[in-house]
């Protein structure tokens, strides 16, 4: 029992706990947190696999700007510390009955169609060789999808901007 | 990672979608929402990294492909939360109980 394997299923189980305190949690600050954890769990995933750039994307871009993020709209919103009311009952039982079926059709689906590895080797994810695929006008390069991404957050700066401002008069 | 096989990995990003859904659709506070859907942008980015590993590790595409999901989560979470700052300045409580008339 080779220790990168138990290391996967205490990994994964961390992932699923934190994201099972996430949804459940009554306190909006707490659920946060876990939410920051896993997120922190499945960068670990990542690292396992071998893809480190992007498991540091994930910690920069993730835990360390939309999970910060997360934290400061509550502190805006004057949430944290009460305790939220539960969802009403008419709510609860179609959303767990739909869950569940959908996970146990997708479960379906996973184990009845068999999954071939190839036989070829993963070499370690390289910065130099993302950026000349991410910029490559040709061979499938990504220079488009990059540009109208960078179009995008651009838009969604101002827009967030324009939304959330307070606009003072001055008298 | 030889010994493991593809489907317990396709478990875990499966059981944290179905959280991230269920978590969309229980809770009532707004922020939470976002963070259920952060879950099941996060699902689909193990999804695509284990089957870039595992079944075509001579691509790159599914590197790229979560390149732009977390950026363009990044936009959305931002944009959602704006929103839902403007909302409580109006109703004074995002609960979406609650918040339920619209402008005029």
């Amino acid at each position: 029992m080779k220790p990168e394997i138990v290391i996967f299923y205490i990994v994964s189980s961390f992932i699923v706990g934190l994201a099972f305190l996430t949804v459940f949690s009554r306190r909006i600050f707490r659920a946060a947190v876990f939410l920051l954890f896993c997120l922190l769990g499945i960068a670990a995933i990542y690292f396992m696999l071998d893809a480190d750039f992007l498991a540091a994307l994930q910690i920069v871009i993730y835990v360390g700007g939309i999970v910060v993020l997360v934290i400061f709209s509550i502190f805006l919103t004057h949430q944290s510390g009460e305790k939220m009311p539960r969802a009403k009952i008419r709510r609860w039982i179609p959303a767990v009955l739909l869950s569940l079926i959908s996970m146990f059709a997708i479960l379906l689906v996973v184990f009845t169609s068999g999954f071939k590895r190839s036989e070829q080797v993963w070499q370690v994810l390289s910065v130099k060789e993302i950026g000349h695929q991410l910029f490559d006008f040709t061979n499938h390069g990504y220079v488009f999808p990059f540009e109208i991404a960078s179009i995008l957050l651009l838009s969604a700066l101002i827009g967030c901007i324009v939304i959330a401002i307070q606009i003072r008069k001055s008298n | 990672m030889e010994q493991i096989p593809v489907t317990h990995y396709l478990v875990l990003s499966t059981v944290l979608f179905c959280l991230g859904v269920l978590g969309f659709f229980i809770r009532r506070n707004m922020i939470a929402l976002l963070m259920s859907v952060e879950l099941i942008l996060n699902s689909v980015n193990i999804n695509f990294v284990v089957f870039n590993r595992f079944l075509y590790p001579e691509n790159m595409e599914g590197v790229f492909f979560i390149l732009f999901i977390i950026t363009i989560a990044a936009a959305e979470v931002s944009v959602g939360l704006a929103i839902t700052i403007n909302l409580y300045r109006k109703f004074k409580s995002i609960d979406i109980e609650e918040t339920d008339q619209l402008k005029y």
